[in-house]
This record gives structure tokens, sequence and C-alpha cells, in this order.
């Protein structure tokens, strides 16, 4: 059962990504400020395929973005069909991303995030909701700017809880 | 990897073009709740904390004031009630219907949908609470919007902006019918298909017409706030901005009304 604790570290940093990205403003913050929000989940996915490709993938990343749908009342998919895309993209550049400095990464990052954003966008077109907003460009840039925190983070808990 | 995608898409296309998919969601809602919940916890915390240090001076100024305007109010339910008796007895007259008052739930707003797309909001009373899809949501000024998903312990309310919600009202001044379209930017409505000679002004309140049975009739839903006619536009490009505090409303009405409860509810829009 040494697997037992990894599960629940990526799990918990999973659940733990959702909660803040629904998480309540208080009043006196404009509502703007909640757009600009980084899109925590993906963050998070993309951390734990690029450090353990053998143990997180695409598919944890479906389920994790089923969650989300619900979550954000998306149609059912939405997300799921993101992360997975997300995901798949992650661990096929991860040795190379492994490489990189952290600031390095963030510029990946802000990469993926734009194509992200744009897939959303076309998803989101299905339901004919199809206005493009420069909230999805500033969001892709917030989550890059936040990228290496989450980086440190994940990677300390990581260590420390010898999640291999 | 492509089965994921292929999957996706399904449940994509299920879940626009059917309901197959509404039982999923409402089990996957129960299972989210508690993420719902603790995202909650730290606004839940600034409150009480802003509830304990406020001074006991402003504590009873507010109560006072509080006190007053109860009194007033109550002053005007009363005078209200002998209205409504004497409308219905009118109404009696005429043959139509007796006008019923609406039953109303307060609950709390717990959350926003970060989505930028999307005007919606969430709200700490669920089917425990005997909450329905399709349920008129008011503030203390006016109409907010109405409930689009319903989960034990919350629900989730399309605010009347939102680009995707279509309201049904009337000019209160000239009883006017117009549909009241979101734009998807905060405080703004659009009217549809004003024609050049139709009676409108700018201040004008629009008020809940009633008609596809959704909503109940008569309440506030903007004041028009601006009139633009280009001539060589059919209609005129009209503005309205709603009533209701939108983005400010930390407790919102939830409406039952009586006809409603009889109404067959296939019958909707």
């Amino acid at each position: 059962m040494s697997w037992l604790p990894g599960v629940v570290i990526i799990l918990t940093s999973i659940v733990a990504a959702m909660i803040l990205a629904v998480i309540a403003l208080p009043d006196y913050v404009p509502l703007e400020v909640g757009y600009l929000r980084p899109q925590w989940v993906a963050l998070v996915v993309i951390y734990w395929v690029i450090a353990l490709p053998h143990r997180c993938g695409p598919i944890i990343a479906w389920f994790s973005g089923l969650v989300l749908d619900v979550l954000m009342s998306n149609l059912l998919g939405h997300h799921a069909l993101l992360l997975a895309v997300t995901a798949y993209a992650a661990r096929h550049l991860h040795q190379r991303i492994r490489m990189y400095g952290v600031w390095q990464q963030s510029l990946v990052i802000l990469g993926m995030m734009m194509c992200y954003q744009m897939i959303s966008y076309w998803i989101a077109g299905i339901s004919g909701d199809g206005r493009w907003r420069e909230w999805y460009v500033l969001s892709a840039v917030s989550s890059a700017l936040i990228w290496p925190m989450v980086f440190l983070v994940l990677r300390y808990l990581r260590r420390q809880f010898d999640v291999s | 990897m492509l089965g994921l995608v292929l999957l996706s898409c399904t449940l994509l296309f299920t879940d626009y073009f059917t309901d197959y998919l509404d039982g999923v969601r409402s089990t996957l809602n129960v299972i989210v709740t508690p993420v719902i919940y603790v995202s909650n916890i730290p606004g839940r915390t600034v409150r009480g904390v802003e509830e304990i240090v406020e001074s006991q001076s402003d504590m009873r100024d507010r109560l006072l004031a509080l006190e007053q305007e109860r009194l007033i109010l109550q002053a005007q339910s009363v005078q209200m009630a002998s209205l409504i008796a004497e409308n219905n007895r009118l109404r009696e007259l005429l043959g139509s219907a007796a006008k019923l008052r609406d039953h109303v739930l307060v609950s709390e707003l717990v959350g926003v949908n970060p989505d930028p797309g999307k005007d919606e909001i969430l709200v700490d009373k669920g089917s425990a609470d005997r909450v329905r899809v399709g349920q008129p949501v008011l503030d203390a000024y006016g109409l907010i919007g109405q409930v689009i998903e319903v989960s034990p312990k919350a629900s989730r309310v399309m605010l009347i902006t939102d680009d995707r919600h279509l309201l049904p009202v009337q000019v209160n001044r000239s009883n006017l019918r117009l549909v009241a379209r979101g734009t998807g930017v905060s405080g703004q409505l659009e009217l549809q298909h004003v024609q050049p000679t139709a009676d409108i002004k700018v201040g004008d309140l629009l008020v809940s017409s009633g008609l596809g049975g959704r909503f109940p009739v008569g309440y506030p839903v903007a004041y028009v706030s601006e009139l633009d006619h280009d001539p060589g536009r059919p209609f005129v490009e009209t503005h309205a901005s709603p009533s209701a505090r939108l983005e400010q409303s930390r407790h919102v009405l939830l409406v039952f009304s009586t006809d409603q409860l009889d109404a067959d509810p296939s019958e909707g829009p």
C-alpha cells in the first residue's frame, strides 16, 4: 500500500485547486477580480503529469474535469475534454519541461493556457455562448504568473511526502 | 486519448441536445456539495468577524434604523392588504381570477460563477426546501433571475443580465409589451424589437408581464436607460438597467407563486 499516500496527496491537491477555482470572494472585491483567477485545476494537473507521468495522466485529468464541469455548471465534458488534452500535451512534453527553469516553464504554461482558453472558447461556442472576452487571455497570463508558486508548493509536498 | 476525446464530445452533445444526463449531474452535484461548502468558509468567516468587531453603538444605530423601517413597512403592508382585498373584489366583479400573494423564501448568496461568460449565482436553499427549476428569484428592489439547477442544499440562479436570458416585460406607464434580453454586461439589459413609434421613454419602469408563465406579473425589472434611434435601422436600440442590485444583494427571495404550484410544469417556455 505504498502508493496510497501518494494518491491521497494528488487527489487532495486537485480538490484544493477546485475549491480555489470556485471560492467566493468577499463583497467588496469587484467581480472582475474573480474573472482573473488562474486555472488552478489545470495547473495542478500539469504539475502532477510533469512530475509523475506514470501516475497521473489524461484519465485522472478527465475525471477531475468532469467534477469541475458540475461545479461550474458547464456542459458535462467541457473541462473534462480540456484537461484530458492538457494532460496529454504535458505528458508529451514532460521531459523537456523538466529541464527548464521555473520562469521558462511559466512561458510554456502561458502557451498551454492560451490553447486551453481557446479550446474552452470553442467548446463554449457549442452552447451558443460564442463571445470572446479579454478575460480569457488575462486568466491565461495570471495562470502563467502563478505557476512558479504552484510548482514550488507542490514540489515541496511531493518531496515531503515522498510521492512517486 | 482519442477515446477520452470522443467520450467528452459524446457527453457534450448528449448534455446539450438531450436531458439524459440530468440525473448524472444531480448525483455529481451531491458529491461536490462539500467543495462548495468549503469554498464558502472564508466569506462566512469574514462576515462573522465583521459582525464581532462592529461596535455596540453602530449596532444600536442600525437596530434603531431597522425598527423604524419595519414600522413604516408594516403600516404600508396593512394598507396593501386592504388594497388587495379591494382589488380582488373588483376582479370578482369583472369575473377574473383573484390574485393571491406570493410566498417567498429568504436565501443567502453563497457563490458567484467564476466564468466571465456566465452571470450565475449560487444560493443556499435547494430541493430540500422545495426549490424547483424555473422558480423566479427577487431581491428587495426587483427581479434578479431564475433557478436553473437544483441540488439538495443549494441552487444555481441565472441572472437576468446573462446573455442567454430572455424576460417578458411591459412598460409600467403604457403597458407596452417587450422582451428584455441579457447582454452579458453587468447592469445592462437590452430591449428587443422596439418600434420607433413605441410609447417608451428614458426612465420608464419595466415590470415583468407574466407572459410565458414563468415569472409572476408586476415585479419591477429595470429602468429604461438609453434610447438610440438610428433612422437606418428598423428598431430603436434600447437599453435598460436592472432595478435589482444584482451584484450587491447578499440575500435573495425565492418566489413560490400560488398559481404556479397548480400550473403544469411542462407548460413553461
